[in-house]
């Protein structure tokens, strides 16, 4: 591998955003869930939803 | 007898009513029976289905091809290698989001799926392997886990075994034995995701996509709020 | 294209199990098309994530970080591995056969029906037969001969003794310090295995004891996992049964929360104290996953989808063209 193409690999394996570290938790009386599976969890519910009502282009107006 | 090309002689002695109880011919009726080209892959849909949620199977298969992409590549390279190598961590790192992706698409399949009722008209068996898909591929990131060969794999390990142990099968799955689990994640779970998801894949494309549930009695009657029907793309050809 | 439900059908027809196959408009869907944007969208977020955020490598336990981060924890579970009363060494089946501590449901044991298969005697595999592979020193061989040709009730009074004083023992300039005792072999047997751990051929000997070739950590994370310090390391990740633990991941990163349901019954009594804790949420499991694959067959469940009537949400277009054509026909 050149110089170049090594230190564009090895910046794509260093992460922007560092997620090591304490993780951050929530909890609400007897539930404690993590901060990263509570937005995972949120979106799924926000893409669901967004799912349904987003219109979907109709045969015709497409531009397949 | 001589032909002019191979395909006319080969087309000239298929498919004979002599041959007709061969199991190869009759293997082949009956798939191509169930599976005519133009079901296999349509290039139409019914008009019904017109919404976002659709795509969240295609999604979902396409976060499993990434997974095993992924996963390959770190076959390729061995256990040891992500630990070492910055390419290494980057893939394992596709192996891990494609797997996140993987249920998260699943699981909005699934949703989608339970509140259209999906199962209805002799679609239950595409129900059953769509739920089995789930399962089994539950137990195929399970044993990727046990696989990392760092604290997060010695932790569910030790962990998991007292659940596993508890129902008799500790006695022939072993969840601290590296070797065993790395061939289940690699090789026989791989195997059994990718059977059912072909067979529910294959389910899917027999029986056609679910219709609707019967409209209510409002949505037959004629109201003038509907304006432009041609908006909504109708071209007016009544439902029998 | 598909057979029609209505034609062949001599029994009700329920609308949660049965539907009228389509009979209207068909309209131009590439699924090819469709297939190759899922998987370029699906790409790219997989090359995003990975790129921003990577993913988790926190190193392993190995018998000497343990040895040396929390030594006075490693030396403690020795001795109760020597002494067969360590979690592994009371475990029962599969690792051996102490009665009465097998998980069941009722009188259902499957665990000590399938017997113990995995056999391991912590006080051999853990201490001395690793202590055996060191080069020979006379001293230590004749500590190792000395506790092996003693009465079993020798040998406890031994370790009792020696486990206790260890309650109060500590490491000074990395030497353990106890106070004197009738401890018999088992001090010198102790300060050697540690000696062993901290050089690291404790792990190697541990994985293979049998054939050159090892791939089974068995013993060496039954070992590690008997003591407090991989137990505090997974409870500072919120990794522990108690904290909803099956379902995250180290650091910040998300972790299974499919696994939402089964982790949840560990959190609630009775489970929260129950010694057959693992049997039951087991159990509960399965049958909850026979009724998920069996909803179809579940009249109160498969009819929730009809009753709750997002479908109309869903099939909006649709319903709303039926009425466009009552328009145009009525």
């Amino acid at each position: 591998m050149t110089r170049v193409t090594q230190a564009f690999v090895a910046r794509l394996a260093d992460s922007v955003i560092n997620l090591n570290g304490p993780g951050r938790y929530v909890h609400w009386g007897f539930i404690q869930i993590s901060v990263a599976n509570l937005v995972v969890v949120a979106l799924m519910i926000v893409v669901f939803v967004a799912a349904i009502f987003l219109p979907f282009p109709e045969h015709g107006r497409r531009d397949r | 007898m001589r032909f002019d090309s191979a395909e006319e002689g080969l087309a000239a002695q298929a498919d004979l009513p002599e041959d007709a109880l061969q199991w190869s011919a009759r293997l082949r009726r009956a798939g191509v029976a169930a599976f005519p080209p133009g079901r296999l892959l349509p290039d139409r849909q019914p008009a019904y289905v017109a919404s976002w949620i659709y795509v969240f199977g295609a999604l979902t298969l396409a976060a499993l091809a990434i997974v095993v992409a992924s996963g390959m590549v770190l076959a390729i390279e061995g256990p040891t290698w992500w630990h070492l190598s910055r390419v290494g961590l980057f893939v394992n790192s596709m192996h891990l989001w494609g797997v996140e992706l993987f249920f998260f698409f699943m699981v909005v399949h699934l949703w989608g799926k339970f509140f259209m009722a999906a199962w209805r008209g002799r679609r239950r068996a595409t129900w059953i392997t769509g739920v089995l898909s789930f399962v089994v591929s539950i137990a195929a990131a399970f044993t990727g886990y046990l696989s990392q060969q760092n604290f997060d794999s010695q932790w569910i390990g030790t962990q998991a075994k007292d659940g596993i142990n508890a129902t008799g099968a500790g006695a022939f799955f072993n969840v601290l034995n590296f070797g065993q689990m790395l061939m289940w994640h690699i090789l026989l779970l791989p195997l059994a995701v990718g059977v059912l998801v072909i067979v529910h894949v294959l389910l899917v494309r027999r029986r056609g996509v679910v219709p609707p549930f019967a409209p209510d009695p409002g949505d037959l009657v004629a109201s003038e709020a509907v304006t432009a029907a041609t908006d909504l793309g109708v071209d007016g050809m009544a439902a029998r | 294209m598909s057979p029609t439900a209505t034609s062949r059908r001599t029994r009700r027809f329920r609308p949660d199990r049965d539907v009228e196959e389509w009979h209207g408009r068909y309209v131009p869907y590439d699924i090819v098309k469709e297939f190759a944007a899922s998987f370029a969208v699906v790409l790219l977020l997989a090359l995003g994530l990975s790129i921003v955020l990577s993913s988790p490598d926190e190193s392993p336990v190995t018998i000497k970080s343990w040895s040396q981060h929390a030594p006075l924890d490693f030396v403690r579970t020795a001795v109760t591995e020597l002494a067969g009363t360590s979690p592994t060494a009371t475990y029962g089946p599969p690792y051996n056969s102490t009665p009465g501590v097998s998980q069941s449901i009722g009188p259902l044991s499957l665990v000590r029906l399938m017997g113990v298969h995995h056999p391991i005697d912590t006080a051999l595999d853990d201490v001395i037969d690793p202590l055996r592979t060191l080069p020979a020193d006379p001293t230590l061989v004749a500590a190792i001969r000395r506790y092996t040709s003693a009465p079993a009730k020798t040998e406890q009074g031994w370790t009792n003794t020696y486990g206790a004083a260890l309650g109060r023992a500590r490491f000074v300039d990395d030497k353990l310090v106890t106070r004197p005792g009738r401890y018999g072999p088992v001090a010198e047997m102790i300060v050697a295995l540690t000696a062993m751990a901290r050089s690291g051929a404790l792990d190697g000997a541990l994985v293979s004891s049998k054939q050159f070739y090892g791939t089974d950590y068995t013993k060496p994370l039954l070992f590690i996992a008997d003591g407090t310090y991989m137990a505090n390391l997974g409870a500072a990740q919120h990794l522990q049964g108690n904290q909803w633990g099956m379902m995250n991941e180290t650091g910040n990163f998300p972790g299974q929360s499919w696994l939402w349901l089964y982790t949840f019954w560990y959190q609630i009594p009775p489970f929260t104290t129950s010694s057959n804790a693992d049997a039951l949420v087991w159990a509960i499991m399965v049958v909850l996953t026979a009724l998920l694959v069996l909803v179809p067959f579940l009249p109160g469940v498969r009819a929730i989808p009809r009753k709750v009537r997002i479908y109309r949400l869903i099939w909006r277009r649709h319903y709303r063209s039926l009425g466009a054509r009552a328009d145009r026909t009525g």
